[in-house]
């Protein structure tokens, strides 16, 4: 687990140090997979499925494609990123200082698991008929929350096709 | 590296097991791990492989552009069509209890129906961007 945090912290590091967008992308892809695997471990596969399929493998395809369109070297940056590394540090360090005040991993007096978890672990079986409590809570018990996810993707789909397609029509047809 | 041998047979090879994989996550959603979502994004991801290697257009020979535009908006009618079904029937918004008289099959039911819109939309989106993206390049490159 922490060999896996440090390879994604340094995987990090890399990329931000990196100027050529080709590797970039590449190492985005490496980071991808230590999510997965860290989500793995974490006992969340269906969330580690999601992120080496989207992360690692549709995201890169996409950031390939742009790269395509664009040039494959970042520009040299036009001042000294002070402030905004500055900036970046204290955000990171009062999240940091937030995350000490969470619970810690695993404990079952958490709020999270002291609400309505208990519930649906112990009923999703006898009342949806479905053994994996993952799909009983997103499809079923929280079928709003994915409805609006649902539509959120295809929103975004919609604003992209609106942004990037041809208007060709009248024009070679 | 379109004439690439190795890649164009193994890429054969692979993408009917990936999509016959999509088609696993989805359906065992209920069982094991996976889902709509990550079904989609497994199919669409198996065609972007396809076309990746044997160039776009043989990709939008195999799911049209038009398909693809379809399936986005599909999706989300269906999965909203679950919910007013479950008015029609008497009950809530997607209340799925009401869909079968034995309400554990009824649950069944809507979650299959749900994930099936889940699935077809996030594929279409997937597919529809890399189609976006990819398809731009090439347009700009023939002019």
């Amino acid at each position: 687990m922490h060999v896996l945090l440090a390879l994604m912290a340094a995987t990090v590091v890399a990329m931000a140090l990196q100027r050529n967008l080709f590797s970039v992308v590449v190492l985005f892809g490496i980071y991808s997979f230590l999510m997965a695997t860290v989500l793995v471990a974490l006992d969340a596969v269906d969330v580690a499925m999601t992120e080496a399929a989207v992360g690692a493998g549709v995201s890169t395809v996409l950031l390939l494609g742009a790269l395509q369109l664009t040039g494959s070297r970042e520009a040299k940056p036009l001042h000294r990123p002070l402030l905004p590394l500055a900036l970046a540090v204290a955000v990171g360090g009062v999240l940091a200082y937030g995350s000490l005040g969470l619970p810690a991993f695993s404990d079952p007096q958490a709020p999270i698991h002291t609400h309505v978890a208990p519930r649906y672990l112990a009923e999703a079986v006898r009342e949806t008929g479905v053994p994996n409590v993952v799909t009983a809570v997103l499809a079923s018990y929280r079928g709003y929350d994915t409805l609006g996810e649902t539509i959120v993707v295809f929103t975004a789909g919609a604003g992209v096709i609106a942004l990037l397609r041809r208007r060709r029509k009248g024009r070679d047809r | 590296m379109r004439n690439d041998i190795i890649l164009r047979l193994v890429a054969k090879l692979l993408v009917p097991f990936m999509l016959l994989f999509a088609l696993y996550v989805q359906f065992h959603g209920d069982f094991g791990p996976g889902g709509g979502f990550q079904a989609g994004v497994i199919a669409a991801a198996g065609i972007v492989f396809y076309a990746l290697v044997f160039g776009l257009a043989a990709g939008q020979r195999l799911v049209p552009d038009r398909l693809v535009e379809v399936m986005l908006a599909a999706g989300v009618l269906l999965y909203a069509g679950v919910g007013m079904a479950g008015f029609a029937l008497g009950g809530n918004y997607l209340d799925y209890f009401v869909l079968h008289a034995d309400p554990v099959h009824g649950q069944h039911r809507g979650i299959f129906w749900v994930e099936a819109g889940v699935a077809l939309t996030v594929a279409g989106v997937m597919l529809k961007l890399f189609y976006l993206f990819a398809g731009r390049g090439r347009h700009r490159e023939d002019e």
